[in-house]
C-alpha cells in the first residue's frame, strides 16, 4: 500500500514537473518496486492514468485551455487503437514486452536531453 | 500538419497506449500544436484526448485480466495529490538540470527492465 502511494506521488509530481505522462514513471515502478507483471502492470497504469488525466482535464477546462474537437480528432482515433495495442500485447512475449518498453524509455530519454 | 496526419497520429498513440500502458500524450500534444495549439492547449487538451484512450485501454485490459482496479485507484488518487507539488516546484527549480536528472534516470531504469527481461523474471 505504501509503495503504491509513493509510486502515485513520484508519477504525479515528474508529469507536473516535465510533462510527461504518467505511465512512463508508474509501469516500470510497478514492475521494479511492487512486483508486478509487465502486463498487469501496464493495465493498472492506464487505469490510474484515467483517474490523473480526468482531474486534468477539470482544472484545464476551468481556464478554457481545452479544445473538445482537437479532442475527439485525436482521442477516438487512439480509443481505436488502444483496442490494436492491447490486443497485440497478449500475442508478444513478455521479455519482448519488457525489450521494447525499455526502448520506448530510451527514446523519451533522448528526446529530453537534445 | 493535416486533420488527416494528427488523426493517424492519434491511432498511433492509442495503439502505445494500449501495449505500452500510457496515455498517449507524446503523441497527442505534437500532433495539436502541429495543428497550431499552443502548449498549454495542446497540453490540455491532450489530457482530454487520454481519457476515452485509457477508457477503452481498461476495457480490453481488463478483459485480458491485466487491470488491478485498488492499486490503479491508489496511484491515480495520489498522483492527482502530487501534481500540486510538482507544479509548485517546476516553477521554482533549475529545469534544465532537473530534465537531464530525469532523462539518466530513464536510461537507468530501462536498463534495468532489459536486465530483468533478459534474467527471465519481468
Amino acid at each position: 500500500m505504501l509503495r503504491l502511494v509513493l509510486i502515485g506521488l513520484l508519477a504525479g509530481f515528474f508529469s507536473a514537473l516535465f510533462g510527461v505522462g504518467g505511465g512512463i514513471v508508474i509501469v516500470p515502478l510497478l514492475v521494479l518496486v511492487a512486483g508486478f507483471d509487465i502486463r498487469t502492470a501496464t493495465g493498472t497504469s492506464l487505469a490510474a492514468i484515467g483517474i490523473t488525466a480526468t482531474a486534468g482535464t477539470i482544472t484545464y477546462a476551468v481556464h478554457g485551455d481545452v479544445e473538445p474537437v482537437y479532442a475527439a480528432l485525436v482521442g477516438v482515433p487512439a480509443a481505436v487503437g488502444a483496442v490494436g495495442g492491447a490486443s497485440l500485447q497478449q500475442r508478444l512475449p513478455r521479455r519482448t514486452l519488457s525489450y521494447l518498453f525499455a526502448a520506448l524509455l530510451v527514446a523519451i530519454a533522448i528526446r529530453m536531453l537534445v | 500538419m493535416t486533420y488527416a496526419a494528427a488523426a493517424l497520429l492519434g491511432a498511433v498513440a492509442g495503439v502505445l497506449a494500449g501495449l505500452f500502458g500510457v496515455g498517449g500524450g507524446i503523441l497527442f500534444v505534437p500532433a495539436l500544436t502541429g495543428l497550431g495549439l499552443t502548449q498549454v492547449h495542446a497540453e490540455a487538451t491532450s489530457l482530454l484526448a487520454i481519457i476515452p484512450t485509457v477508457l477503452v485501454g481498461v476495457w480490453r485490459q481488463s478483459r485480458y485480466g491485466n487491470v488491478r482496479r485498488r492499486p490503479a485507484l491508489v496511484i491515480g488518487v495520489a498522483s492527482v495529490a502530487a501534481t500540486v507539488g510538482g507544479a509548485a516546484v517546476a516553477v521554482s527549480l533549475h529545469e534544465t538540470t532537473l530534465r537531464r536528472l530525469f532523462a539518466a534516470l530513464l536510461l537507468v531504469v530501462a536498463a534495468q527492465i532489459a536486465w530483468r527481461a533478459r534474467r527471465g523474471s519481468a
